[in-house]
């Protein structure tokens, strides 16, 4: 357990999933500034300005965070991941390289506009900014979903005589049919965790009784936004990305199931916990046949177990790769679950005067980044143990020169490192939600530049 | 067609070396001039607004080099791998620096980010310069095509160099002089008053050491790395670069003697592109040059992402590369003139 490929893994495995709880804000928090921001500009009221500037202090905290810890990444293809860019370059180079040309100069140029231009652009350039915004961000987990989907499910592809992979059809990379399922799913996923977030504070206040008309806001928009984005991420995004897993990775649907054995009729483990020695589940906990309605629509089909496939390709680490996916459903479930009731009693007019489910709101802010952390886990566990699904073994992929003395030396900095930097993020959260969404406190000029032209 | 993406590579982190160098510039001049809380203000508000996008170069002239020569994206990532990793935990001090400085207003916490940014901002400065000076020293490349350097062996260069060798360190610090004169350049441009006179002030006195260490670099090369002779030997045009160059300087001089902060800027943006395009002319067609010989180098034939790929790619490259300057035209021209800070 200590060879520089185990401290590879454990690296790209700590900075992407620290890296992403900042995206997933920011991508979901875009498409609701773009409609704060549309509000303001549509009814003109100081309200909904502030209630729009209080977001983007909010969303430009994490887009630092995001920023400042999505290069690493990027590094990391190559740092620690030579020979798998050196394989896969010929294809992924493309959607990587697209990324930045098309979505990061297109998200820092606006922002800067977004924050800095308060004063000398008017609202219509500031909400036209938001919009960019918005498309950058969900542009960039385009581009990083496309190179995902490919590594899940490789597609448009050429093996040159040297071994090396080049793409033959940017179209063909571009639209993989993979990312259907997978890109809805996220950025649904991404919605979800910020409607939670923004339902959290504007419940936090309400609770407090401070900020209220401006909490209102934020909990009717994150109500609403969440419950739509919840029902989306279970159906019909969460059973697409299901059944494509077992068409295309039938032994990594087997493990999230924790399936062991071939069965007709096979059942829904809700709770057990896997043996990987004795192929068992401890305490089962099962809906009998409904395995294999949800995935081939009928109650007696069969579905494949573990049993049915080589040891060497089923995924290294399943228990972990099982209570990922557990943990996801179940997590989502619950969410949905909350965020129906949040309309329901919204939609009568109650939900501001219900102090337990206001309780509830706040305090479940954490739990949309834990779900999708578990998300990305099943996803990429389950990709294991291949690094190309079928064409490279993460084994493979490492880089060859790069010894597990330099590789633990890093990894240790960048737990060092990611801990200050949560700190100083949740910190700086702090410090803004104590001060609170209020009036401007820079005053708009009388000719905004942008209405000159 | 790999040509015309070494080309681009090449151009991308030029442009990124003149962007993201100037605002690296105001950090290592930044104790200098800035003496008040207002002219610390005034120096940050002048790169806030841009200089996120000009970082953006750097990931896009990766991502870039990634798809057009994979291979020796691999072998520069993993072979650099320390002075890679340490930079990137820079680039996460100082982004963190410019962003959050202004977020609490107390000031230990401003003093604290005001080093992170200094210091940040210098080292970063002399790793690329060092950076530079390793791919033109050339790297121990195995037959694979891979190689790993430890931060320094015996500082010499020679078949198996380390990061840091006596002429990488001449790079770095010259790269650290250049980048503080054109940090200089821009913020005299900038800002008024103190502030800009300390700035053009800290620009006259940077030109001396920035003429001896580039007469030093550009001294050593021969014995560092002959074979950049060859392609300046064969296509003498290729002269009109350092030419260039060393003409630029002279303008960004000029410029400062009379006080035309503008022109002195662009001369000194115009002097970093020709020097940067004078390596890249004497290292073509090498991407990385071995130190092992020859037949290990990587060479834009070698190390290509195959035609398919490099002729789909420039469709979308000149449709992307059109709009990133129609955004950086636009926010640069939303923030243009002198900084104005208003009421805090």
């Amino acid at each position: 357990m200590t060879s520089a490929l185990f401290y590879d893994r454990l690296q790209f495995a700590v900075t992407a999933t620290f890296h992403y709880l900042f995206p997933q804000l920011t991508m979901g928090l875009a498409l609701l500034l773009v409609y704060l921001r549309g509000r303001a500009l549509q009814t003109g009221h100081e309200h909904y300005h502030e209630v729009a500037r209080f977001w983007t202090k909010i969303f430009a905290l994490s887009f630092a965070f995001g920023v400042v810890t999505g290069i690493p990444l990027e590094f990391q293809f190559g740092t620690n991941w030579a020979k798998f860019s050196n394989f896969a370059g010929g294809v992924i180079g493309q959607t990587l390289a697209m990324e930045g040309m098309f979505a990061f100069f297109l998200e820092s140029s606006f922002l800067g506009i977004l924050l800095y231009g308060e004063k000398r652009f008017s609202r219509r350039v500031q909400w036209f900014a938001s919009l960019m915004l918005f498309l950058g961000s969900w542009l960039s987990g385009y581009f990083i979903l496309a190179t995902n989907a490919w590594m899940q499910h490789p597609v448009a592809y050429t093996i040159a005589p040297d071994g090396r992979l080049f793409v033959d059809s940017l179209s063909g990379l571009l639209t993989n049919p993979w990312l259907v399922w997978q890109y809805t799913h996220n950025m649904t996923a991404a919605v979800v965790t910020a409607a939670f977030v923004m339902a959290a504070i504007g419940a936090f206040y309400l609770l407090a009784g401070q900020h209220v008309a401006h909490a209102k806001t934020f909990v009717r928009t994150g109500v609403v936004a969440g419950a739509v984005a919840t029902a989306l991420m279970g159906f019909p995004t969460g059973h697409g990305n299901a059944k494509q897993v077992f068409e295309h990775q039938p032994v990594k649907g087997a493990a999230f199931e924790g399936l062991f054995k071939t069965e007709r009729g096979a059942g829904l483990l809700l709770v057990g916990q896997p043996n990987v020695e004795t192929m068992t589940i401890d305490n089962p906990l099962v809906v009998p046949e409904a395995l294999s309605f949800l995935v081939y629509d009928e109650l007696y089909a069969e579905v494949k177990g573990l049993d049915a496939f080589p040891r060497e390709d089923w995924p290294d680490n399943l228990p972990l790769l099982y209570y990922a996916y557990h943990v996801m459903v179940g997590l989502g479930t619950i969410l949905m679950s909350i965020m129906g009731l949040a309309l329901l009693l919204l939609w009568r007019g109650r939900l501001f005067r219900t102090s337990w489910l206001l309780w509830i709101l706040m305090l479940s802010a954490p739990f949309p980044y834990i779900a999708t952390t578990a998300g990305w886990m099943t996803a990429e566990l389950g990709r294991q143990p291949w690094l190309v699904y079928g064409l490279l073994r993460t084994s493979e992929g490492a880089a060859p020169l790069v010894h597990s003395g330099n590789a633990l030396f890093t990894l240790l900095g960048f737990l060092g490192i990611y801990m200050l930097l949560g700190i100083l993020f949740l910190f700086m959260i702090v410090e803004t939600i104590r001060h609170g969404p209020g009036p401007s406190d820079v005053q708009v000029t009388a000719h905004p530049v942008g209405e000159a032209a | 067609m790999e040509t015309f993406w070494y080309a681009v590579v090449t151009l991308m982190l030029a442009v990124y070396v003149v962007l993201d160098g100037f605002d690296f510039g105001v950090g290592i001049v930044y104790p200098l001039v800035a003496k008040t809380e207002a002219d610390r203000r005034a120096a940050l508000t002048s790169i806030g607004p841009v200089w996120n996008g000009n970082e953006v170069w750097l990931i896009a002239a990766g991502g870039l080099l990634f798809f057009a020569f994979p291979k020796a994206y691999a072998a520069g990532f993993s072979g650099f791998y320390l002075a890679l990793i340490i930079v990137l935990w820079l680039l996460i001090a100082r982004g963190l620096a410019l962003e959050l400085r202004s977020h609490v207003d107390h000031p230990l916490w401003r003093q604290f980010w005001d080093v992170a940014f200094i210091a940040s901002s210098l080292l970063l400065a002399l790793v690329f310069g060092t950076a530079l000076g390793n791919l033109i020293r050339g790297v121990p490349l195995n037959p694979d095509g891979f190689f790993f350097v430890p931060l320094w062996t015996d500082f010499m260069t020679g078949p198996e160099p380390g990061i840091l060798d006596w002429y990488t360190i001449l790079m770095g610090f010259t790269s650290a002089a250049i980048l503080a004169l054109h940090g200089a350049n821009y913020l005299a441009m900038k800002t008024d008053g103190e502030l800009r006179a300390r700035a053009a002030g800290v620009s006259r006195l940077s030109r001396f050491a920035v003429v001896g260490l580039v007469t030093l670099t550009l001294v050593a090369i021969p014995f560092v790395q002959p074979a950049f002779r060859h392609n300046y030997a064969a296509h003498p045009i290729g002269y009109l670069f350092p030419l260039l160059g060393v003409m630029a300087l002279g303008a960004a001089f000029e410029a400062r003697r009379r006080h035309w902060d503008s022109a002195a800027f662009g001369a000194s943006s115009l002097f970093i592109l020709a020097m940067l395009a004078s390596t890249a002319w004497g290292s073509y067609p090498n991407i990385l040059i071995a130190t092992t010989g020859p037949a290990n180098s990587l060479t834009i034939t070698n190390a290509t992402a195959g035609s398919y790929g490099m002729q789909v790619g420039l469709w979308w490259f000149l449709a992307g590369f059109g709009l990133i300057i129609a955004y950086q035209v636009y926010a640069h021209r939303a923030f243009w003139g002198k900084v104005r800070l208003g009421p805090h």
